[in-house]
């Protein structure tokens, strides 16, 4: 009961967009995919919606492939903004919660909760071309998951919002996965896939560079931080076996280190200099992580 | 099925409900009862002499002291001219001045002799009623005064000038008489109009509505709810369905401006439209091939509108059809004349011209039944096949979005929206 990208490869003439993916959404969890722009990420969600046919590959949702007879199960939110800009916000929802098969009646009456919820139910029957980018972007969400679906696929759902309304959608979004959906996002943001996901894959160019648990991943990428914050000079600490880079910071310093004895003999070494304030072991965020694949990968 | 009629009635009450959609038929409807109503209005107006000053022209005539001028008067009257025509003696530069300070309308000196010599001065040398009447007057009286000098009575004199009997005749089935033939033209003509007109208008609607739901981005959800093709039918038929409703209230408005108005249908203003003998088969062949025309079209409309990424180049890729609808109604507009010709029968039967020129033949001739059943045979065969290409075109072009707008793209969207 998942969700199943086996081997997916699509090619649009000699370009080779998405090159033989392969990806495993276990039913309830919020996967992560990450990818700088171009990586692939939005022909890869087109294929599992069955909006384009993978070359190569399989695809398939609670072990049938993708097609209009699942439409009621599967939300969407699209990268490029899609709304009718003259319809009322309101009628909109529920217009498009129709097509994913829900009446309408419960569609008003859902429309109208998430629109509470979201604080937007005084732009009920404005146009939406009349709303801020913010309040679009909360109808664009409540147009996804309406209709209730147990796949939930959101591409870049907080790009262009204020930190205020991420929180906002964040939560929801957990909420709604809590509530039992499996949800599959995008994001070139790496901070939002740490806060919410178990789960991730990387994208660059087409291809996976790297994907799995992200405890896991970031264990495995060996490298670590080390921060120190004290009221005497460390610059001396960089020659300690093991330390692989070294950045003073306005209170101290940050020492990147190849594995975890070396924070050990860091520790014992700065002790002898004089009292520290603060002493932690970092794990590096995914950001430093795409950025080190990346360059890896290219160079 | 269900979210069919959704998409369905989503097209047909957004547009319904729209402010261009119930001013334009708005309008439409008061046009209706302003020309049914014309004739009285126009002689209100006239009886009322907005336009016309004190309304009576004058004419002076002068003749230099001969009798031409009082022959003359009797002459106009007898004509029943609609102006006073006055003796005078004043000096061609005296009339003149009145002529400039719109005392008189014009004035006609006369001079006796053979032939007889006329010079009409008039303020402008525009197209006048009043020339014309003048002129045959003056001729009438030069015919007599020729036939007096030659010495035959009145009845000789006339004799000359009695027009021979001349009656056309067809022999072709298909053929009306001239008679029958002016009258449906009228009907023809207005029928052939509205036809072009609401299948350019109702297929530029599609190719909008797909347009603006692509450039909106909110195809991108549309097709991933349902499939692209039952969306194109869905919003063709609603849209195909508020135009049969909008001509549905045309019709039923005209019918009541006709039947209201103080106007006689018979005769007058309206025997130019051949309105007292009205075909009802006219009527239905008018409706179907709207129908048949506004889905052909419609097709090719989502086609080309799923094939752009802004709205602005829409008209440019609505070119070649557009030219395509007009070509077939200058085919149909100069057929009006020779229906029988052989151009009109050739292209009667070509799909893209079927429903203008085949309703001009059905309208103006009594062909066979089976030629226009095989018309339609033909169109609907196009339409099913439009449909099918349509709809592997609107599957890929939805999702394409780029800068080049030509018809090359249509090759692109097919391999985009390809199974491999």
């Amino acid at each position: 009961m998942t969700l199943e990208v086996r081997e997916a490869t699509k090619k649009f003439g000699s370009f080779t967009a998405v090159d033989s993916v392969s990806l495993t959404v276990r039913e309830g969890q919020m996967y992560g995919f990450l990818g700088a722009n171009g990586a692939g990420k939005t022909t890869t969600f087109r294929m599992i919606l069955g909006l384009l046919d993978p070359t190569e590959g399989v695809i398939r949702w609670r072990g049938n492939p993708v097609t209009y007879k699942t439409s009621p199960e599967i939300g969407y939110l699209p990268e490029e903004r899609g709304l009718y800009p003259k319809m009322k916000a309101a009628d909109q929802l529920v217009y498009l919660a129709q097509l994913r098969g829900m009446k309408k009646a419960d569609a008003k009456r859902e429309a109208a909760a998430w629109m509470e919820r979201f604080e937007v139910s005084h732009y009920a029957q404005k146009k939406v071309e009349e709303l801020s980018k913010g309040n679009q972007q909360k109808i664009q969400l409540i147009a996804s998951l309406l209709h209730r679906p147990s796949l939930l696929i959101l591409d870049e759902p907080f790009s262009g919002l204020d930190p205020v309304n991420v929180e906002m959608l964040k939560s929801a979004i957990m909420d709604f996965q809590r509530e039992g959906a499996t949800i599959i996002f995008s994001s070139h943001r790496m901070e939002h896939v740490e806060e919410l996901c178990d789960e991730m894959s990387m994208l660059h160019r087409g291809e996976i560079i790297l994907d799995g648990r992200i405890r896991d991943i970031k264990r495995s990428f060996g490298q670590q931080n080390v921060r120190i914050r004290s009221d005497f000079p460390l610059a001396s600490l960089q020659e300690t076996p093991g330390v692989e880079a070294f950045t003073p910071t306005k209170e101290g310093a940050v020492f990147r280190i190849s594995d975890e004895s070396a924070a050990q003999r860091l520790l014992s070494k700065a002790m002898q200099l004089g009292p520290i304030r603060s002493f932690a072991i970092e794990e590096p965020s995914l950001q430093e992580i795409f950025i080190e694949k990346v360059g890896r990968h290219h160079a | 099925m269900r979210s069919f009629w959704t998409i369905f009635s989503q097209a047909f009450w957004t547009k319904a409900k729209s402010k261009s959609f119930i001013i334009t038929t708005l309008i439409a409807v008061a046009g209706f009862f302003l020309m049914a109503n014309l004739p009285s209005i126009i002689s209100s107006v006239q009886e009322s002499g907005v336009f016309g000053g004190d309304g009576e022209q004058t004419l002076y005539i002068s003749d230099g002291g001969s009798e031409l001028a009082v022959q003359l008067q009797r002459q106009l009257s007898a004509a029943e001219a609609d102006f006073t025509a006055e003796e005078t003696g004043q000096p061609a530069a005296e009339l003149d001045a009145l002529l400039e300070q719109g005392e008189i309308d014009a004035y006609i000196e006369l001079t006796p002799g053979s032939p007889l010599t006329a010079r009409y001065v008039s303020e402008t040398a525009g197209i006048s009623g009043m020339a014309s009447a003048v002129e045959s007057a003056v001729q009438t009286l030069q015919t007599a005064r020729a036939a007096e000098s030659l010495g035959l009575t009145q009845s000789e004199a006339a004799a000359l000038f009695m027009p021979a009997q001349f009656e056309r005749e067809a022999i072709s089935d298909s053929s009306r008489s001239e008679e029958e033939l002016s009258e449906a033209r009228g009907l023809v003509y207005i029928l052939i109009f509205l036809l072009y007109f609401a299948i350019i208008y109702y297929s530029n609607m599609i190719a909008m509505e797909v347009a603006t739901e692509k450039s909106s981005r909110v195809m991108e959800i549309l097709i991933s709810s349902v499939s692209p093709v039952k969306h194109m039918f869905a919003k063709i038929a609603g849209i195909g369905t508020l135009g049969i409703i909008q001509m549905l209230i045309f019709g039923a408005a005209a019918y009541v401006a006709l039947e209201s108005s103080s106007s006689d249908l018979s005769g007058g203003f309206f025997s130019v439209f051949g309105f007292s003998s009205v075909r009802i088969s006219t009527i239905l062949f008018a409706v179907l091939f709207f129908l048949l025309g506004y889905f052909l079209y419609a097709m090719l409309a989502a086609l080309l509108g799923s094939i752009v990424s802004r709205i602005e180049d829409v008209q440019q890729l609505m070119l070649p059809m557009m030219l395509l609808i007009i070509l077939s109604s200058f085919i149909a507009f100069s057929g009006l004349t020779v229906p029988e010709a052989g151009f009109v029968t050739v292209t009667s039967y070509i799909p893209f011209f079927t429903p203008l020129v085949m309703f001009l033949r059905v309208g103006m001739l009594d062909i066979p039944v089976w030629e226009p059943l095989l018309s339609i045979a033909v169109m609907l065969l196009t339409i099913a096949l439009l449909g099918w290409f349509g709809a592997r075109v609107y599957r890929g072009g939805v999702l394409m979005y780029g800068s080049s707008q030509s018809l090359k793209d249509i090759r692109k969207a097919i391999q985009l929206g390809n199974k491999n």
